[in-house]
């Protein structure tokens, strides 16, 4: 045993269902971020490619600044004013984080899931609507339409479509969840940001909002900040590593998993700190 | 319950090993000091009830159901009704709330939505400063300040455009405009509940997690709509419960509204008329009263207490509900 992590022996086999597409398109490019909270120093020099239709995870121990990392691409972290980001973000070659850039646009082109599920105070059917009619106007069969297919794609549609009308609160904890990924789904947006998703939730709400991420992957960039490393083994093409606010190790899923090439990174994937 | 009794056991021998004093005696003085603190209030309250109720039996003896639907006051005849006091006590504190919630509700959106970090305290403290203002102060003020302006900036100029309309030609046309009226009574009350409703309005948005604001902007709202559609709505229950303990204080208040009401017992249709209140009534009378006018006024204060009851009930079980959930 004392022999395995000389040979790294790899704890964790990436799984996911398709591996990595190197030549899709690049969706999200990151050119030397830095992040500020106040004083503290939260990112540091950050220079990293999400691909299109690809499932990129951020791993790292707690304070790493991978939450911090993904908060930048919908800018949300702009509602706090001691906040701020230098560099360049470029979504689809636009760097969004010129400040002329329109944060409601913005925001609906690049979707958030957060660590709890957060439904609005209003009915399934509205939840899911709600984003939808900020930004189209549609008849209200077309409206109906687009619930119903983002309810589907979310995986919802079964248990929820007899009680459209009834509040978004009082669903479980996983369902509200996916009831969440609907919302942002229904906004048709390039780009989907999971920041822990399943953290709040049981290993089977868990297990099926990865086979979903999965399945939006065909439709969607998407970026998984997770705490789990199995989890990003299990649902990502791409991954990285970061650890104090500087990205370490970006690679494939796989050859992160099982060949990386940091000292550190290795340690961590097999569990000797984080 | 062999083993109770032994645990009992084992705890007599470990309190005489380790303490002096006769530890029992002085726990049952001191449960029945404070059951009897906490019996005192309760009986205070009957004792307060019984009185009033008891006080007021002979008026609604006299006048039966009467009592509500008639607008005499007349102490000559020995006629009661508090028809009037009562449509003026709702009246004032219709428009307190009319007035003063959405000042309240834009305060505490203000503060915890769009005031940058450094200027919270200092204007939550002014707000709540408000509040320490003892309501004398606003009597005062309302009857020798506001009113005159109010009379001559606002009454004057307004029954002179609505004289002869329809409506609002009866509800906005003051007859004699002294500036003292139920309108005046109102907005005097509406100062004085902004505080109350404000800082509790303030803590229920204060206490909506940050993520649904965060996961209202990222769907792409603007401030407007994530307080409007989401922080609002989530509150909403709790908002309403605020604003009942708001209206709780604007039906009661005494001296400020007896001073700006205009203590006429005449029922009119215009707001800006001088009218009464529950409270304005029985402060202004009850100095002189005797007989069945003290009968009368007791009995006003029976219908003040039901109605300030059954609102601060009903503010309870709304903001108590919300915490749960």
């Amino acid at each position: 045993m004392s022999n395995a992590a000389a040979t790294a022996e790899p704890l964790i086999q990436p799984s996911a269902r398709a591996s990595a597409d190197t030549k899709a398109p690049v969706r999200i490019a990151v050119k030397g971020l830095n992040f500020y909270y106040g004083q503290f120093h939260g990112l540091k020099n950050i220079n990293l490619n999400f691909h299109d239709r690809q499932v990129t995870a951020l791993i790292g121990p707690s304070g790493c600044g991978k939450s911090t990392l993904l908060r930048t691409f919908n800018r949300i972290y702009s509602l706090y004013p001691e906040q701020r980001a230098e560099g360049e973000i470029l979504l689809d070659g636009v760097n969004i984080l010129d400040p002329r850039v329109d944060l409601n646009d913005l925001r609906a082109r690049v979707g958030m899931v957060f660590q709890k599920p957060t439904p609005f105070p209003m009915s399934i059917y509205d939840n899911v609507a709600f984003g939808i009619r900020l930004y189209e106007k549609l008849g209200r069969s077309e409206l109906d339409e687009r619930v119903e297919s983002s309810l589907r794609k979310a995986a919802l549609w079964d248990e929820v479509k007899d009680k459209l009308k009834q509040s978004g609160m009082g669903l479980s904890g996983g369902q509200q969840q996916r009831l969440c990924i609907a919302r942002t789904v229904a906004q048709r947006p390039d780009v989907i940001l999971f920041d822990e998703p399943t953290s709040a939730l049981d290993p089977i709400s868990t297990g099926r909002i990865e086979e979903l991420i999965e399945q939006l992957r065909d439709e969607f960039t998407i970026a998984i900040v997770t705490h789990n490393m199995q989890q990003a083994a299990r649902i990502s093409q791409f991954t990285a590593f970061m650890y104090l606010g500087e990205l370490i190790e970006f690679s494939q899923t796989e050859k992160l998993f099982m060949n990386p090439t940091e000292r550190r990174t290795q340690d961590y994937i097999t569990g000797r700190f984080g | 319950m062999p083993a109770l009794t032994e645990t009992i056991a084992l705890g007599q021998t470990r309190t005489t090993a380790a303490r002096k004093g006769p530890s029992r005696n002085m726990d049952a003085l001191f449960r029945g000091c404070a059951y009897g603190a906490a019996l005192l209030v309760l009986t205070v309250l009957v004792g307060i009830i019984g009185s009033i109720v008891y006080g007021g039996l002979p008026a609604f003896q006299e006048f039966g159901f009467g009592f509500l639907t008639s607008s005499a006051w007349n102490v000559g005849t020995e006629q009661y009704g508090a028809l009037v006091a009562v449509i003026g006590t709702l009246t004032s504190a219709l428009l307190a709330l009319v007035i003063g919630v959405p000042i309240s509700l834009g305060i505490a959106i203000y503060l915890t939505q769009l005031c940058p970090g450094w200027a919270r305290k200092p204007v939550a403290m002014t707000i709540e400063l408000l509040a320490a203002v003892p309501s004398i102060i606003y009597g005062m003020w309302g009857l020798f300040v506001f009113a005159p302006l109010f009379a001559r900036f606002i009454e004057i100029p307004i029954s002179n455009i609505v004289e002869g309309l329809p409506i609002v030609g009866t509800v906005l046309y003051a007859r004699i405009p002294s500036g003292v009226g139920v309108l005046t009574a109102g907005i005097i009350l509406a100062i004085m509940i902004v505080p109350f409703v404000a800082s509790v309005a303030r803590d229920m948005l204060d206490q909506i997690p940050t993520i649904l604001r965060e996961s209202a902007y990222g769907v792409g709202c603007t401030t407007w709509e994530v307080t409007r559609f989401v922080l609002i709505r989530h509150a909403s229950v709790s908002i309403i419960g605020a604003i009942m303990l708001g209206l709780g204080r604007a039906l009661g208040e005494t001296m400020a509204v007896t001073f700006v009401v205009g203590n006429a017992n005449r029922l009119s249709a215009s707001v800006f008329d001088p009218g009464s209140t529950i409270a304005s009534r029985i402060a202004n009378e009850f100095n002189e009263a005797d007989g069945m006018q003290l009968n009368a006024l007791m009995a006003l204060g029976c219908i003040l207490f039901v109605i300030t009851f059954i609102v601060l009930i009903a503010a309870r079980i709304l903001t108590s509900r919300v915490r749960v959930g």
